[in-house]
């Protein structure tokens, strides 16, 4: 704790403070099935211990909600992880991990608009929760990569035979990674922002 | 052993992604008509230019004065953890507020020009190549 916050208020550690120069962000999500390890992804390559935001379930989402019958009767709270990497004296980066359910989509309003774009985590023993996540994604237009979180105990396939059962087309990265390590983690970001750049190159990012 | 199979659902124009309004919804036109307006969001006025700026969650917002007498506590708590630029998420996660919360707190404040909010650099139809690259290189070095 930092004891210039004589409040009861916790703040953000001396070492954890922005610099006043910091003039905007930008923020990646990280979207996977519970358990897929996306706080574990966050934490990874994180320069601050990963913190907890919470969105209540609001107007905006009862449309969906509405559709899983009792849920909706209550208020829903959920809880996003997220990181922060400094970019430069002037840019930060945020990075949100978002679970991937349809009942959760209420969250992705504000947390997509303007992301550069998304990591889909996967786990290949559970697939099929990635599924819906993927084309909610590619309605909205929000640019991703793959990111298979290697489990010991988890069924390997060849890339491809992902690439075909997820029904990507070739130029989405598909990748391999250890969300606990950072290079991996870090690697794993590497990719999206390839991809982002070659998606500008090309001048097809809308 | 085969993964399971991925079936893309027909295309529902219905669920494409609503396009920015031009003019902020009012309270009063909000919540009703159209299914493209977001009713929780927040316009607010940004105190340099005076053009609306809408919050995010990764909007940094910075103090500009010491808290005074006549704010809520919750106000006070704010000012004093935005001393150095925080992001609308931080504020929300250290004061243990929904982002909905901390988006009304965050506009009296910037109303009564007690804090600045600096607005994130967000996906555009023209890429900033130069932000992308900005981005891998600050990768790189971690």
């Amino acid at each position: 704790m930092d004891f210039k916050n004589s409040d009861t208020i916790p703040g953000p550690r001396t070492e954890d403070h922005l610099p006043h120069t910091a003039q905007a962000a930008v923020k990646i999500v990280i979207v996977g099935g519970f358990g897929v390890g996306k706080t574990t992804m966050v934490g990874s390559v994180s320069e601050i211990r990963p913190l907890t935001t919470e969105e209540t379930m609001t107007q905006a989402g009862i449309g969906v909600d509405d559709n899983y019958g009792s849920e909706s009767k209550t208020a829903t709270t959920v809880a996003m992880d997220f990181g922060r990497i400094s970019i430069t004296d002037q840019l930060v980066l945020y990075l949100f991990g978002t679970p991937g359910q349809e009942r959760f989509w209420f969250l992705w309003n504000g947390l997509f608009e303007g992301a550069l774009g998304a990591v889909v985590l996967i786990d290949t023993r559970r697939l099929e929760v990635s599924f819906d996540v993927m084309g909610r994604l590619e309605e909205r237009g929000v640019p991703f990569v793959v990111a298979v979180n290697s489990f010991p105990d988890a069924p390997r396939y060849p890339i491809e035979e992902l690439r075909t059962a997820l029904d990507l087309s070739p130029e989405i990265p598909i990748i391999e990674c250890d969300a606990r390590r950072r290079a991996s983690s870090r690697d794993v970001l590497m990719t999206l922002m390839r991809f982002l750049h070659s998606l500008a190159m090309s001048g097809a990012l809308t | 052993m085969t993964p399971p199979q991925r079936k893309r659902r027909r295309p529902r124009p219905e669920l494409a992604p609503p396009p920015l309004p031009s003019v902020p919804p009012t309270p009063e036109s909000g919540g009703e008509d159209g299914d493209n307006k977001n009713p929780e969001r927040l316009y607010v006025i940004s105190g340099a230019d005076g053009a609306r700026a809408e919050l995010d969650l990764v909007t940094l917002i910075v103090a500009r004065a010491a808290p005074p007498p006549s704010v809520t506590p919750e106000q006070a708590a704010l000012l004093r953890l935005c001393l150095a630029p925080l992001s609308v998420a931080e504020l929300s996660a250290y004061l243990n507020l929904p982002f909905s919360a901390m988006t009304a707190l965050i506009t009296e404040l910037i109303t009564a020009e007690l804090v600045q909010a600096r607005a994130p650099i967000v996906r555009q139809a023209l890429p900033d190549r130069s932000l992308l690259e900005a981005v891998m290189h600050g990768l790189q070095k971690l």
